[in-house]
């Protein structure tokens, strides 16, 4: 049965979201060849689009598995230099050449997370290779120029093969130390699809990816507190996802959300999960989803414990000091009843010299909402401006447009 | 299989060493060799290096090679050895590296000059 050309792109597109990874991570463990799999992936995903006009196959995932598998079959046999790769073939396709594997993704994680791979080397090829974003993407989920996000995939991709990274799931006794990697990587991961560049305020496939990630570290991993407080704090995250967006598309703060719009079955397994890990143990993970536990457990934004986040932070700032956790423990703490506005305005402007902050729109839209409330209006406006121009996201510019215009002052608006 | 190169660096302060030293010293690195072999990877070439202080080295600029006393190291940890490994893979690599008796090891890939290899990736 044949397709409308608008069905092909519309379901080669779902496929792209659904399915990059694991025919990627598929073809990879046949090749072993990171540039090629990419590109023959690239390639089968084209042909979907030639051939899916003529019929779209009932397992768009195995088709082009399938697809990618044998054109880097093809190339392998015809490059002058098979002899030279032929070692590298460890498991010829036996009984399906399309077959994939659950733990494909994940070995494929292990291997982009790689200790021997710089931290930021690893997050940006997670998110190229096991995310299929484009390097535009990469750049503006990780905050970095877009000549930057290339290099560092590049370079990253060269010294696994070079450097003979292999394609594998650690052993049970590497796991530990191979793992706080892998969850930072998922976590950013998710972050980057929870505010994505575009139209778009998030992005399900790349948010989805990194639920289904958590969940399988938590799988092969079940003792680890770590991975089931990562997975409880996105579950919570996402749990709130409907209630971020108003009815007519625009962007709802937490403290404005209706509670009732949360999804309670998610919100419960994300609760429980990390309570169960902060039984266990105080990590990273186990502390971020503390403070997500206290607001979704919290009978409205006022009534949050408000000290008790501040401490989370504090817990987290001395173990895992960052600008971002002081930013948000800058924010946590301005919300204390009767918190001293000016010294929190002290703390966000020293955070102004962080080069890892230069280019977050967090940081002057903080500052805008505290400056709003010492009655400094046109400071704030000009914070509110800086803010919009530092985000991609359009639903959060329509946001931060609004709070600027509802300052008391007219200032000009845009 | 890969192959890869320690770079093995360390303080050179061995003036005073006694035979004792020297004989403990060498016996590490014959377990080390031992270890390669028990892992199923294989040592094809190292040596030991003399003090730094007795290099000399040959700068190709332009114009004529000018030749001057030593390297020019500002650390204190200097190039003192190397081993050649071959290794199923990187994870493999650095377990073993981990075994050499030395400061610090730098794990190096080698790269392929053979006839038909393209240019390094």
């Amino acid at each position: 049965m044949s397709a409308s050309a608008r069905e092909v792109v519309e379901q080669v597109d779902a496929a792209h979201r659904e399915c990059w990874s694991t025919v990627l991570a598929s073809t990879v463990r046949l090749t072993r060849d990171l540039d090629l799999a990419e590109d023959c992936t690239q390639d089968a995903f084209v042909q979907a689009l030639r051939t899916w006009p003529d019929g779209i196959p009932r397992n768009p995932g195995g088709w082009l598995t399938t697809v990618a598998r044998r054109l880097a079959l093809d190339r392998l046999r015809r490059e002058t230099n098979l002899r030279r790769k032929l070692p590298l073939l460890i498991e010829e396709p036996s009984a399906g050449e399309d077959d994939e594997q659950p733990t494909d993704p994940l070995r494929l994680v292990f291997t982009c997370c790689h200790p021997a791979l710089a931290r930021q080397a690893q997050v940006a090829l997670t998110l190229r290779l096991i995310c299929g974003l484009s390097t535009p993407e990469v750049a503006a989920g990780l905050l970095i120029s877009e000549p930057t996000a290339a290099a560092r995939i590049t370079r990253a991709k060269k010294k696994i093969a070079a450097a003979g990274i292999p394609y594998r799931i650690p052993a049970d006794e590497e796991l530990p130390a191979r793992l706080d990697v892998v969850l930072t990587v998922v976590h950013l991961v998710y972050t980057a699809g929870h505010v994505a560049a575009g139209p778009d305020l998030t992005r399900a496939d790349l948010t989805g990816r990194a639920i289904e990630l958590a969940r399988m570290l938590v799988r092969l991993m079940p003792a680890e507190p770590e991975p089931q407080a990562l997975l409880g704090l996105l579950l919570m995250t996402q749990a709130r996802g409907d209630a971020r967006l108003s009815d007519d598309g625009e962007l709802v703060l937490l403290a404005d959300q209706d509670r009732t719009r949360w999804d309670a079955r998610m919100l419960a397994e994300g609760v429980a999960r990390a309570t169960g890990a902060l039984r266990r143990g105080q990590g990273r993970f186990a502390l971020q989803a503390a403070v997500a536990g206290l607001h979704v457990t919290a009978p409205s934004w006022e009534k949050t414990d408000w000290h008790q986040v501040v401490r989370m932070y504090d817990a987290m700032l001395l173990s895992w000091p960052s600008p971002i956790v002081a930013l948000n423990r800058a924010a946590a703490h301005s919300l204390v009843p009767g918190a001293d506005l000016a010294a929190v305005l002290a703390e966000l402007d020293a955070l102004g010299n962080e080069p890892a902050l230069r280019s977050y729109a967090y940081l002057p839209a903080a500052r805008a909402d505290v400056l709003a409330r010492l009655d400094r209006a046109d400071e704030a406006a000009a914070a509110y401006d800086e803010a919009v121009a530092l985000t991609a996201n359009e639903a959060e510019q329509r946001f931060l447009r609004r709070r600027r215009n509802a300052l008391p002052v007219a200032a000009a608006g845009d | 299989m890969t192959q890869y190169m320690f770079l093995l660096y360390d303080s050179e302060d061995y003036d005073n060493i006694s035979a004792e030293e020297w004989e403990r010293q060498m016996k590490l690195h014959g377990e080390f060799s031992a270890a390669v072999e028990a892992a199923g990877a294989r040592v094809f070439g190292g040596e030991a290096l003399q003090r730094s202080s007795t290099a000399s080295t040959v700068r190709q600029g332009s114009g004529e090679p000018l030749v001057t006393d030593g390297p020019f190291i500002e650390t204190k940890e200097a190039l003192g050895g190397f081993y050649l490994i071959e290794a199923k893979d990187l994870d493999q690599a650095l377990e073993l590296a981990k075994l050499v008796p030395a400061g610090n090891v730098e794990v190096r890939p080698l790269m392929d000059t053979s006839e038909g290899a393209g240019p390094p990736a």
